[in-house]
């Protein structure tokens, strides 16, 4: 019990939070480090194009365990931490977004159009995109404000929708090889932390 | 009075009129030297030039040396940049190993390449039972400088050594009514880890039509950069079809079999709507779910630089494109 103590307070502690920002960021530096010291086998760009995806979808696994953790652990102050790593997440969608635009289609914006239009799994991608655009665009307090508390939790639900998305956008990606191990990992996790919240919001209907 | 022509192949009347080989070797130091810049920039050029003419790909000193005469087959030698042998050898499609792409440089090392033989059967008068080392010296071998394109949107330029697969076609007669030839790689769980898996109906079968597969181009391959081929790249022995998709060109061969039904292919089977039976490579039709306008050349353009072209027949048109005359490549992919 003091352990749980402890680790609570642990939580509430002022370097938590860059300390995250810092670990979050490791990815990004490591990616970038070896980029320019050319540690990324044959075909760099598509060794960025599909890490930049990878930890899109790691950091979303990350923000949606957050509320599981914090209502399980009885932790509230990782609440604090979700708008910052919900914003990791949109910074991986836009490596992500960037690699595709740059190394697979050299800035041409017609193209892109053109490839959005034609390829069902770039179009659930750039959808998904485009949904945490405007998470992004209404992650800070002014917009709260604005929108008011119900609207605004009401819009930041999208993220679930984004979370099926960026899931068919990489089964749909796998399917060619017939390569579902790894997706069906992010699946499990991503259902198991879905999940968790539609079984506690019936139980919460219920006892209403 | 007999006139000697380059037909006759390498004659010489009298022993003396073979030059000596450290003399001849001497020659071949003396045009490397000069490739490497020591006559100057544009003679460096011409040399280097000359030097891969000669088939004289620098070894990259890993495997057995295999070399191979430069090619004669019109078609058979690009001038193109070679890709590096470290990019060649540890981007690999090969699924026995793996589906990602740096699985087989892992895993490949398992594979038992010798004894390894050859079954050859099917519609020919006569079928056999070949040894690799009947197969290495059923015809001379040959370097053979090919455009690799990939279905999935990238490239390589890689020096085979081998032979006209034609050349064993010759040997073995097909029957009047072999169409198709099908190759068949090994498919041994013990010493290939990812037989089995879900992927692929195993073993991975590929084929070609009988026009196809006696086309010089086609090229039944030993060896790369000089020297034997790697495991990851298809050992002992694969097949080489420049002008398709990579998929097409089985590596590892245990059977060769000629049919006269078109060969069940194992990505035909997979998904037949994203992979033909003729897979040729062909710009203007795409992928289901990519495009295959262009391609990234690895190891050669830029990060930032833009992709190449794809060409039609990956750059054969001229050699091959006749063996499709009539027939609509938009529908019979």
């Amino acid at each position: 019990m003091l352990a749980a103590q402890r680790a609570r307070a642990l939580m509430l502690h002022g370097a938590v939070k860059p300390v995250l920002f810092g670990m979050l960021l490791l990815p990004f530096f490591w990616l970038l480090y070896a980029t320019l010291t050319n540690q990324l086998g044959a075909n760099p760009a598509e060794a960025l194009i599909r890490a930049s995806g990878d930890w899109t979808l790691r950091a979303l696994c990350l923000v949606l365990a957050l509320t599981p953790l914090r209502v399980l652990t009885a932790t509230p102050a990782l609440g604090r931490l979700r708008r910052m790593s919900g914003l990791f997440v949109y910074f991986y969608a836009v490596l992500h977004l960037l690699s595709y635009s740059g190394f697979d289609m050299g800035f041409e914006l017609a193209d892109i159009a053109k490839d959005i239009a034609k390829r069902p799994f770039i179009l659930v991608g750039f959808s998904a995109f485009v949904l945490l655009t405007l998470l992004a665009a209404t992650s800070f307090n002014r917009a709260i404000r604005w929108l008011g508390g119900k609207r605004w939790q009401g819009l930041h639900r999208l993220v679930y929708v984004v979370s099926g998305l960026a899931m068919l956008h990489f089964f749909w990606m796998r399917a060619a090889k017939h390569n579902y191990a790894e997706v069906l990992v992010y699946a499990a996790i991503l259902a198991s932390l879905l999940g968790w919240r539609v079984i506690r919001f019936v139980k919460q209907r219920r006892s209403r | 009075m007999r006139i000697n022509t380059s037909r006759d192949g390498f004659l010489h009347p009298l022993a003396s009129g073979i030059t000596p080989q450290t003399v001849y070797e001497e020659r071949r130091d003396l045009i490397k030297l000069m490739a490497g810049g020591v006559a100057g920039a544009a003679m460096a050029s011409w040399a280097s030039r000359v030097a891969l003419a000669q088939g004289a790909t620098t070894r990259p000193g890993k495997l057995a040396a295999l070399a191979g005469a430069k090619s004669g087959v019109s078609g058979a030698v690009t001038m193109e940049k070679l890709t590096e042998y470290k990019d060649v050898t540890s981007y690999n499609n090969f699924y026995e190993f793996g589906t990602d792409k740096a699985d087989p440089a892992q895993n490949a090392h398992t594979l038992v390449t010798s004894p390894w033989t050859v079954e050859v059967e099917g519609l020919v008068k006569k079928p056999a039972r070949y040894t690799l080392e009947d197969l290495l010296k059923l015809s001379a071998q040959e370097e053979r400088i090919y455009r690799l394109r990939c279905v999935e949107g990238w490239s390589m330029v890689i020096p085979w050594v081998g032979y006209s697969l034609r050349e064993l076609i010759r040997k073995v007669e097909p029957l009047g009514n072999a169409k198709y030839v099908e190759f068949v790689s090994q498919a041994d769980p013990k010493t290939m880890p990812f037989v089995g898996s879900r992927v692929l109906d195993w073993p991975y079968v590929e084929g070609l039509r009988l026009d196809e597969a006696m086309h010089p181009l086609t090229l039944l391959s030993f060896g790369m950069y000089g020297e034997v081929l790697p495991k990851q790249n298809g050992a002992p022995v694969r097949l080489v079809v420049p002008w398709k998709y990579g998929f097409k060109s089985g590596k590892s061969l245990v059977k060769i079999r000629f049919t006269e039904k078109q060969p069940a292919t194992a990505w035909n089977k997979a998904a037949a709507n994203e992979y033909g039976f003729y897979s040729n490579v062909n710009p203007e039709v795409d992928h289901p779910r990519w495009s295959q306008a262009t391609e990234r050349r690895i190891g050669e353009d830029g990060l930032f630089a833009k992709k190449r072209k794809t060409l039609m027949f990956n750059g054969y048109e001229a050699q091959v494109g006749q063996l499709y005359a009539g027939m609509d490549l938009k529908k019979l992919i």
